[in-house]
């Protein structure tokens, strides 16, 4: 882990049109790593993924992409770096197995058709690689572009939202996935909005309207947002969750199910304003521990809409 | 609002239609230009009557007789003598290029047989592989030249009818003597056809891709300008191939056009137009955002190569111009090159200058395309 990080960027800077959509982020992802990157949409995640795989060329900013300068090396990036969009890029008109060929051309992989039939055989391709990928449901097609993404041995895996439309059971296959490739050393960027798949990353990294905002552990994370959350249980929640609107120290309250989630920063002021609430509407207050989701619901309200 | 029409529904379908009109700036444009330049071009360019046509003169004594038939011919219009003392083989020279349209000889012993009354003949050599481009000149001549003949040797007041006096016009419709169009028109359609299937195939190249969404991943991967390229024209050179045989034998075989050159100088002619045109769309997928503008780009350069390269209406017969316009492009230095080969039994030298020109299109338009290529997205 003392080595040279596998990414190392800081400073970037994306502008369209006078508008920064990456405003001076900066990021350091360890070799070997999972690392999460989150933040809502249009939070410039895709834009950020980008600059770091010489896709665009940052207006400001410098880094290092194993070790390549990213706004010199681009070339060399893109051999060592298998980047997964988060839109399916590959050719709906070929098959499984001749999108495959044809990446295994474009990065001289000899033999090609061992590469090939070697990767299908991986990722469970080998009896549908002569399907064409346009006829592909979103979680084969999603297996397909990381078996064409890892065709070639990357050091690094960029994944740009990969789970997006995919069913539970092949998102989870697909993060199973990604756990042994990262145990055979492969380091991994992975951006996503889903919490549960932000708790499966060795550190995640939070970025706001162009900004950095959070990273670290999920413990971490968690814990210098410096949130206290209880619960209320009962009856009358609706009752209870329309007078703690603008209640003292409740920035958050959110109905799960049969319970209310209630979050603030000013653990004293929220206890007492729900205490006073529960004791008027009847219904019953629990602590409980914050959550990934609280966190960056927090996060979200706090930063700056930078479309504004 | 009625089941079947209301005017609210209407009305939103139109204010949609219009914002999308207003967004796409190439296609507004496109509806502003392409009347306006379709409207210049028919309007000044283009003349079914050519005139002004380029003439050589072989006339190893120019005497006053000479001179005197070379002004009338000039003053009905359709001749231009740009090359006026040029030598028998000169001239033979020019008119298998196509620089001359006319060749006017007149023999050393003209002047003689004038004043002597002894049958005075000249030779005009006109250029019938576009017969509409001889026609005028040649119908006019016989009369205008004699006038002028006998005005300058006073013989009016005589009136000498005599068959002896009268000058002899001896016209040879070179390359086409019986003024077949087809001759013309059909080597002519090879390059258009060409033309139009090439480029706009290759237009749609790299915007397909970035429609599709699957530029991104291309270009994630370690493709270098040069290969996308030639990757995406050279596949089209096998389809320009296919195309090429099929006219050729159609050509032949349905309209028996004569084809008196070398075949292997009109394939390398062939093959660099081809590889003009497929780089030329590829260009143009460069420069378009979305397969419709290319599409629309290909047609705006489409129409004035028509009906700039000579194909539609007589190259020479156009204002200087228009002409210097038609020389941007390759269809006009297709064109050429193929009528030389085919009708005029044009060797190498005869046609280097076209094929010049379309191999230096074919750096023009790579080394453009490459600079356009844009490796990332920004």
């Amino acid at each position: 882990m003392n080595a040279e990080p596998a990414i190392e960027v800081r400073g970037l800077t994306k502008r369209y049109g006078g508008r920064a959509v990456v405003g001076d982020v900066s990021l350091t992802v360890r070799k070997g790593e999972i690392a999460g990157f989150l933040g809502p949409n249009g939070s410039g995640k895709t834009t950020t993924i980008r600059l770091m795989c010489g896709l665009l060329t940052p207006d400001a900013g410098e880094g290092r992409v194993l070790g390549h300068d990213i706004r010199r090396a681009g070339r060399a990036i893109k051999r060592e770096v298998g980047y997964m969009t988060q839109r399916f890029s590959f050719y709906e008109d070929l098959t499984i197995e001749e999108n495959l060929n044809f990446v295994a051309g474009l990065y001289g992989l000899r033999p090609a058709r061992r590469h090939v039939s070697d990767t299908l055989a991986d990722l469970g391709l080998t009896a549908r690689r002569h399907q064409l990928a346009g006829s592909l449901s979103g979680g084969w097609k999603q297996r397909l572009a990381l078996a064409a993404c890892i065709m070639h041995a990357p050091k690094l895996l960029m994944l740009d939202e990969p789970t997006a439309g995919v069913d539970p059971k092949a998102r989870r296959e697909f993060w199973d996935e990604i756990h042994r490739l990262a145990a055979e050393g492969l380091t991994v960027l992975v951006s996503t909005h889903y919490m549960d798949e932000a708790e499966r990353c060795h550190r995640i990294n939070y970025i706001s309207y162009g900004k950095l905002v959070a990273k670290g552990t999920v413990a971490e994370v968690v814990r210098n947002a410096g949130l206290t959350t209880v619960i209320l249980e009962g009856d009358d929640l609706t009752a209870a969750a329309r007078r703690l609107e603008g209640a003292a120290g409740v920035d958050q309250i959110a109905p799960f199910g049969a319970t209310l989630h209630v979050v603030g920063r000013d653990g004293a002021a929220l206890r007492q304003s729900v205490e006073r609430v529960a004791a008027e509407t009847g219904t019953t207050m629990h602590p409980a521990e914050t959550s990934l989701e609280d966190v960056f619901i927090q996060l979200m309200g706090g930063a700056k809409d930078n479309m504004g | 609002m009625s089941r079947f029409f209301s005017l609210r529904r209407l009305a939103a379908l139109l204010a949609k239609e219009l914002i999308q009109m207003r967004r796409d700036r190439i296609t507004f444009a496109m509806m502003l230009g392409i009347p306006l330049i379709q409207l210049i071009l028919f309007g000044f360019a283009i003349n079914s009557d050519p005139k002004g046509l380029p003439a050589a003169l072989v006339a190893p004594t120019q005497d006053r007789y000479t001179r005197a038939m070379v002004s009338a011919l000039e003053l009905t219009g359709y001749y231009r003598f740009t090359h006026p003392a040029a030598s028998a083989a000169e001239a033979e020279a020019l008119i298998t290029k196509g620089d001359v349209a006319f060749v006017v000889t007149v023999p050393s012993d003209f002047g003689r047989r004038v004043e002597r009354g002894d049958h005075p003949t000249i030779l005009i050599e006109a250029d019938a592989t576009d017969p509409s481009v001889a026609s005028g000149a040649i119908s006019t001549l016989g009369i205008v030249a004699a006038e002028a003949l006998l005005r300058e040797s006073g013989a009016e007041a005589q009136a000498a009818e005599t068959e002896a006096t009268r000058l002899q016009v001896t016209v040879h419709k070179r390359y086409n003597p019986e003024g077949i169009t087809q001759y013309n028109i059909v080597p002519g359609l090879l390059g258009v056809i060409l033309q139009m299937t090439m480029v706009m195939m290759t237009s749609m190249a790299l915007t397909r891709e970035v429609e599709r969404g699957t530029m991104e991943n291309l270009l994630s991967m370690p493709a270098t300008p040069i290969e996308i390229m030639l990757g995406k024209v050279l596949p089209y050179l096998g389809v320009g191939a296919v195309q090429v045989a099929v006219v050729l034998v159609a050509a032949k075989l349905i309209f028996d056009v004569p084809f008196v050159g070398a075949l292997p100088l009109l394939l390398l002619g062939v093959f660099i137009f081809v590889a003009a045109l497929v780089i030329l769309g590829y260009l143009i997928s460069t420069a378009s955002r979305t397969q419709m503008q290319a599409m629309q780009l290909t047609f705006f350069f489409f129409l004035p190569s028509l009906l700039l390269s000579g194909f539609m209406f007589p190259y020479r017969g156009m204002p200087y111009w228009a002409q210097t316009l038609g020389e941007i492009f390759p269809l006009t230095h297709f064109l050429r090159l193929i009528r030389a080969v085919m009708l005029k039994g044009s060797d190498y030298a005869g046609v280097a200058q076209p094929m010049a020109a379309l191999a230096v299109f074919v750096g023009a338009f790579a080394t453009l395309a490459l600079l356009r290529f844009r490796r990332t997205l920004d």
